[in-house]
């Protein structure tokens, strides 16, 4: 494949991009701020060094891009109120395994003797449940748009198999609805966004416009290798010296105007959209994933109702917060001190696409 | 959680509709039914959670490659 990790193409490339910096802050006259919504990018950023030798020409600022990060604190709860259940195994991208809800994590019920397995794809779930006939499997459906697909086709497959002891709890979300809550906030002010390459992939180029044409932000769909990420701010750059904002693609060999309809068709047969809570933002109408009724059987929401006492995010944390971009990781008092990745208090510091996890291990 | 593995296609099952990836040496194996292009062995595909998410355009890639090391040359 093609390099796009190329350090030397990177070393080339790094002057043009301060030279062109220097006169989109020229023409701001301010300081550049922009920022990165999705998990994957906030990792590369900080990951190829970007972030920090790109610090004294604008700051790159990490937002709500990680959907383990967002996952509210009563969805936590309720994740680890089901793997509780006997008889169920809780099946899970790894990311979820860490993350403390009120009291436990998964973490901790495992070792307290519940059966929490870590899965790639959600079709290991689907085996887990064909070779555990005695068990009910729940798989957690975590994630955005670049996900739903994989996971909607995966419940297909349960019914094409008439598998009865294989559910989902959906807790995916949205990214258009939560952008304009983030865009909203009067107290938040950027100047460009570096769009998510796979949520992209799925939805297309068109449903992000807004944010140019109503907020009259620059933004630029990205890919993840670090020629990707310096020719978007670059082109980000380019809008902003010349006083302009567009919503254009940068990840071209991906992602196309009209995204992946089939994908979308998919999604759109097995989840509808609901109100769903964020951490950091509260509800956001629209912008959770729930499963249709007609695939109920398939609804560990429907199938195992269970209590949960009234959550509460971690005391201290601003995990919230660096999720809306109003600070950044090393803001929060705890960080590097009683919240660590390896005795993490927030999301943000347990997702290995969490803000605080990158910040901590490269910044 | 979005994170993608791009991996050249080395064998394909249309009827079952999956294909194996290389990624740098790894064999994956990944379902295809989001991709509605036609795929053939020496194809790009970007796999995520077990499934194909689309197909990567080479020709775009050499594009995108070609116009930064213009913009790195230019004076």
């Amino acid at each position: 494949m093609l390099d796009f990790s190329n350090a030397h193409l990177g070393r080339l490339f790094l002057p043009k991009l301060i030279d062109l910096a220097r006169k989109a802050t020229d023409q701001l006259g301010r300081p550049l701020v922009l920022m990165e919504v999705c998990g994957t990018h906030t990792v590369a950023i900080s990951r190829s060094g970007l972030r920090s030798l790109l610090a004294d020409h604008m700051e790159l600022r990490s937002g709500p891009g990680c959907p383990v990060c967002v996952s509210d604190q009563s969805d936590i709860d309720r994740i680890i109120a089901l793997a509780r259940l006997p008889g169920v195994i809780m099946a899970t991208f790894g990311d979820m395994v860490r993350v403390p809800g009120t009291g436990s994590s998964l973490e901790k019920e495992r070792a307290l003797g519940a059966r929490v397995e870590v899965c790639y794809s959600p079709r290991e779930a689907l085996s887990l449940a064909c070779n555990s006939p005695d068990k009910e499997i729940i798989f957690l459906g975590v994630g955005f748009e670049t996900t739903m697909p994989a996971i909607a086709l995966t419940i297909a497959e349960a019914e094409r198999q008439g598998l009865n002891n294989f559910t989902v709890l959906s807790i995916h979300k949205r990214v258009p609805p939560a952008m304009k809550v983030l865009l909203d906030d009067p107290e938040l002010r950027i100047d460009g966004l570096i769009l998510p390459g796979h949520v992209c992939t799925i939805t297309g180029r068109k449903v992000f416009d807004f944010i140019s044409s109503k907020y009259r932000i620059p933004a630029v769909i990205a890919g993840f290798e670090p020629a990707d990420i310096m020719q978007a701010i670059y082109l980000l750059l380019e809008q902003i010296a010349r006083g302009e904002a567009r919503t254009t693609i940068g990840y071209t060999r991906l992602v196309h105007e009209n995204g992946n309809e089939k994908a979308r068709m998919i999604i759109d047969e097995f989840f509808e959209p609901v109100d769903a809570p964020w951490r950091g933002f509260g509800p956001i109408p629209g912008s959770g994933m729930a499963l249709r009724a007609i695939r109920r059987q398939f609804d560990a929401a429907r199938k195992f109702p269970v209590e949960i006492p009234p959550s509460s995010p971690p005391e201290g944390c601003a995990c919230g917060q660096v999720l809306r971009g109003k600070c950044k990781p090393g803001d929060c008092p705890l960080f590097g001190e009683a919240c660590t990745p390896s005795a993490p208090v927030g999301p943000c510091m347990v997702s290995s696409e969490g803000a605080c996890a990158a910040y901590y291990r490269y910044e | 959680m979005c994170l993608g593995i791009p991996g050249k296609v080395i064998e394909i099952n249309t009827k079952e509709q999956w294909a194996i990836i290389d990624c740098m040496g790894v064999k994956n194996k990944v379902y295809t039914p989001l991709v509605t292009e036609q795929i053939a062995p020496g194809d790009f595909l970007m796999a995520h959670a077990g499934y194909a998410i689309g197909k990567i355009d080479v020709e775009e890639a050499e594009e995108t490659l070609k116009l930064l090391e213009e913009i790195s040359r230019n004076a």
